[in-house]
């Protein structure tokens, strides 16, 4: 955005103080907009007629420097780009990179539903939801328009995912998109031999287009101002993902400058990016080699700027990776590290269920929490104030001892002795060492817990109720 | 009513629409539309004229309904279709047979103005050691693999060496099950075997909770060690931080001239022990924290000022957490290190080493399958864990990690391989992607 001071925000606001859009202060929702937590929309006097210029000419301040896309429809419309900074602890990176998987039209027909429902329905559970891919790219091997339709319409008749359609054949797209073109798909992509007519379908049927110039970004730049200039500013640009060697290097530094050069203010380039991992198969035959680098090539891109990308594998060892160095990068740094101290019920724990120990650490204890509950265990979970470091780190360092298990039963207010029949203390399996000590220090019993809490449920099998001694 | 609107104002309107592609077209007195060209217009500029003569005739169209006239069914009828889409009969855009012409233009980052400090670590005969390689870590003034400036060294990758068997995830373990009673052997293994560029011994049996082997036993491991491995080496304690001070004296004294790098200080043990001990017999000190850069600036200052240990004799480790338990904070702790550092920051402005090992805590690292059943199937581990270390590794590798302590010899190729070429120094066949839409996989 243009602006980065709420002051200058707060100029253009009714200053009325009227607290419609929640805040006490014209102020406070300045501030909101400047750390994009709140829509300008959500101050509804400024959508009155008298302050309509104000309204358009704050919008266009705001307006993130990266421009915003949207592919698909419906609850699965997909938003890329977007973005403000370069790095994100400078405020966050905003819509997450989509990942594309796959399909080809020259797939018999149960194999494709099959891999598309593997697609869409592929997911992993984290920190409180579920962990989910994004898009299918339907590529046209055939280069036979109606080969690549019978396809298009068989993915749109199995999945509501937004698609992408790939060929460089401008007839096979338009094939695809007569029968997607209520899905606002994306079209992949003009080049610079077909830009005409692609830039053609792409205004006529008003739905995103991407832009691929391998290793050219005077072209690529030339197309998207082109692009611009004939009526659409709906755009993607492809840079080109070569997979190895000094291409490999190139391509990063192309990411690496359109990114710069869009955050710097060219507004002529300043759009979401494509990767294609999947150009990984060009380099390896072995399907494990080329799924392991198409992963390492994804995870790079994500970190380094890829909005959006086309992959091929789908194996787990691929899928989950992608999607947790996703969440790694677009994780807002401005969110809470920590929970509070404290003890915490999970289900409805009585005298007779386990008492767990862990940190609080948000991560740690989320995971833990999650594997406890969705296993329908009942107990008591003591998040220790290890200042927000996880159970073996916490150990390693200091933050979790004896002393602040102590610390933290003493201050919760419960008491081992009267809220339990059994008065014992179960450590997670990392902070093993420190037995003895936190016996001596709380007199209570201690065991030892499984190093990982997705093993509780086993653990507790064979350990819980404790023997009487 | 009493709407007026004279030709002038019509060409007024018409003047604000892309009339720059509209040569051969004039509009004169009364509506009259003079089409030069006959029949050599090329098709570009016949489009362009149906558009503004579709335009015009538009706002005629407008011009009409003022006057009370339905001209919308006019038009239906007179095309015959109501269904057929707006952007076909009038849009506005200028069709364009050539690209535009434009110049991809980015600046360098003038505010890198700092060069982090560049750190050796072993040391070769002539410099009183008796190793056969030195690694030298730091030198940037960008951020990894920047096109800002050259990176002067290639990422270090060091392999674990524990001085007792451990518990390790099956994918490790499968690799030491050998050599898991011989700290030497294994030494040899990683070197010979997996190209480690270093060893790191990891004296945890002097742990008093776990075996309290002594500083002088300990020391002696690290003798065995150094003799069977030409490479330089990392002496870890066991994170006792009431035993590791000694541990670590004892080990750099028989380390004596061989540039290791002792690891660590961190502020809750005696530090001074271990930065006096790394003064005295010519060795690196890993400076580590965890996760907190005011802390880091705190240990380098304590360490640079109250102990007097050289620049060029510090390395930091902010701390790693894995993939998908906290790498995300790792991740931007480190990325702010650097830039500090770039900025011009001289408490941070020294190389990272990170415990990249650490991801295979990750149970998505090690384990047999999902503990959740609402997962989708994670698939055989055997690929699951390599690659958790991989992506822990590169992501840090571009917050400005220098040096990987790594345990999975895949792990290690394939990092290696990725910031080697990221790097630049890997040359491959080069690949015509063009038109990779077609391939068959």
């Amino acid at each position: 955005m243009k602006i980065n001071s709420p002051l200058e925000a707060y100029k253009y606001l009714p200053a009325t103080n009227c607290g419609k859009c929640g805040e006490q202060t014209c102020m406070a929702f300045a501030a909101h907009l400047i750390d994009r937590s709140m829509k300008l929309t959500d101050c509804t006097p400024l959508l009155e007629e008298k302050f309509k210029k104000k309204f358009k000419e704050l919008d266009k301040l705001l307006e993130p420097e990266i421009r915003e896309i949207e592919i698909g429809v419906g609850e699965k419309i997909a938003k890329i780009g977007g973005d403000d900074v370069l790095y994100r602890h400078k405020l966050t990176f905003f819509n997450q990179t989509k990942f594309a998987y796959d399909v080809w039209d020259t797939m018999d027909e149960e194999e494709l539903v099959e891999r598309v429902n593997y697609i869409q329905n592929f997911k992993k559970f984290y920190v409180g939801n579920f962990l989910t891919v994004d898009m299918i790219a339907i590529r046209s091997v055939s280069d036979d328009p109606e080969r690549f339709a019978s396809t298009v319409k068989k993915v749109l008749e199995t999945t509501e995912l937004p698609v992408i359609l790939c060929s460089f054949n401008h007839n096979v797209l338009k094939a695809g998109l007569e029968l997607a073109k209520d899905r606002n798909p994306l079209l992949y992509a003009a080049n610079k031999n077909n830009w005409k007519e692609v830039a053609e379908l792409a205004l006529k049927y008003d739905v995103p287009v991407t832009l691929f110039a391998p290793d050219d970004l005077d072209l690529l730049k030339s197309m998207a101002k082109t692009f611009a200039e004939m009526g659409t500013e709906k755009l993607v640009l492809d840079p080109g993902t070569f997979p190895t060697g000094k291409q490999l290097k190139q391509t990063f530094t192309n990411f690496t400058k359109v990114r710069r050069a869009g955050i710097d203010g060219d507004r002529e380039i300043a759009y979401p990016i494509m990767a294609v991992p999947f150009t990984a198969w060009m380099a390896h035959d072995d399907p494990v080699s080329a799924s392991y680098w198409e992963t390492v090539v994804a995870s790079v891109l994500t970190v380094k700027y890829g909005d959006i990308m086309i992959l091929h594998s789908t194996e787990p060892y691929a899928m989950l990776p992608e999607l947790h160095i996703r969440d790694t990068i677009y994780t807002d740094p401005r969110k809470p590290v920590t929970v509070d101290p404290g003890m915490y019920k999970v289900g409805s724990p009585d005298k007779d269920s386990p008492v767990l120990v862990t940190t609080n650490f948000a991560l740690t204890y989320y995971t833990v929490e999650s594997d406890i509950a969705s296993n329908k265990i009942d107990c008591y979970l003591w998040a220790i104030d290890t200042d927000g470091i996880g159970v073996e780190a916490a150990v390693a360092g200091g933050q979790l001892t004896a002393a602040k298990v102590k610390k933290g039963i003493d201050e919760s207010g419960f008491d081992l002795k009267k809220d339990t029949s059994h008065n014992t203390i179960v450590l997670p399996g990392l902070a093993a060492r420190l037995q003895g000590d936190v016996e001596d220090e709380t007199g209570a019993s201690v065991l030892i817990g499984p190093a990982d809490s997705g093993r509780i449920p086993g653990w507790m099998e064979k350990n819980w109720p404790p023997q009487k001694k | 009513m009493t709407n007026k609107m004279k030709l002038k104002e019509l060409s007024d309107i018409l003047q604000d629409l892309n009339v720059e592609s509209l040569e051969g077209v004039t509009i004169e007195g009364d509506i009259e539309l003079n089409i030069s060209g006959g029949g050599g217009l090329n098709p570009a500029l016949a489009y362009a004229l149906g558009n503004e003569i579709s335009q015009i005739s538009l706002h005629m169209a407008n011009i009409g309904r003022m006057l009370g006239f339905p001209a919308e069914q006019l038009f239906a009828s007179a095309f015959q279709s109501g269904e057929m889409p707006q952007t076909d009969k009038f849009t506005t855009s200028p069709k364009l047979q050539e690209l535009l012409d434009s110049k991809f233009e980015v600046s360098k980052i003038d505010s890198w103005k700092n060069t982090i400090q560049e750190v050796t670590l072993g040391a070769s005969s002539a410099d009183g050691g008796s190793r056969k390689s030195t690694v030298t870590l730091g030198g940037e003034n960008a951020l990894p693999y920047y096109f800002d400036a050259e990176m002067p060294h290639r990422n270090y990758i060091t392999m674990d060496v524990f001085d007792m068997p451990i518990g390790m995830a099956k994918a490790v373990k499968g690799n030491y099950e050998d050599v898991i009673n011989d700290p030497a052997e294994w030494a040899k293994k990683v070197v010979r075997d997996f190209n480690a560029d270093m060893v790191t011994i990891h004296l945890i049996s002097t742990d008093p909770l776990i075996n309290d082997t002594s500083a002088r036993e300990a020391a002696k491991i690290v003798e065995d060690v150094l003799q069977a491995v030409d490479v330089p080496i990392v002496i870890g304690g066991s994170g006792n931080p009431e035993k590791d001070p000694e541990v670590l004296e004892k080990a750099a004294e028989v380390a004596e001239g061989e540039r290791v790098l002792l690891a660590s200080a961190s502020l809750n043990l005696d530090y001074e022990r271990v930065a006096k001990a790394a003064i005295d017999h010519g060795h690196v000190v890993l400076s580590w924290t965890q996760l907190e850069i005011n802390a880091q600036k705190e240990l380098n200052r304590k360490l640079m000022k109250q102990c007097n240990l050289p620049r060029e004799s510090i390395i930091m480790d902010p701390t790693t957490a894995a993939l998908g338990y906290g790498l995300d904070y790792a991740y931007t702790n480190m990325e702010r290190i650097r830039l500090a550092g770039l900025m011009g920051d001289d408490e941070l402005t020294f190389p990272m080493s990170s415990g990249t090992t650490n991801a295979w805590g990750a149970r998505e690292a090690w384990m047999v399958a999902s503990p959740l059943k609402q997962d989708s199937d994670w698939g055989p581990r055997e690929y699951r864990g390599p690659i958790w270390e991989i992506v822990t590794g590169l992501a840090l590798s571009l917050a400005g990690n220098d040096m990987f302590m790594m345990m999975h010899p895949t792990s290690v190729q394939v990092l290696k391989e990725l910031t080697q070429t990221l790097y630049g120094s890997i040359d491959a066949e080069e690949l015509d992607i063009s038109n990779w839409i077609g391939m068959e996989v």
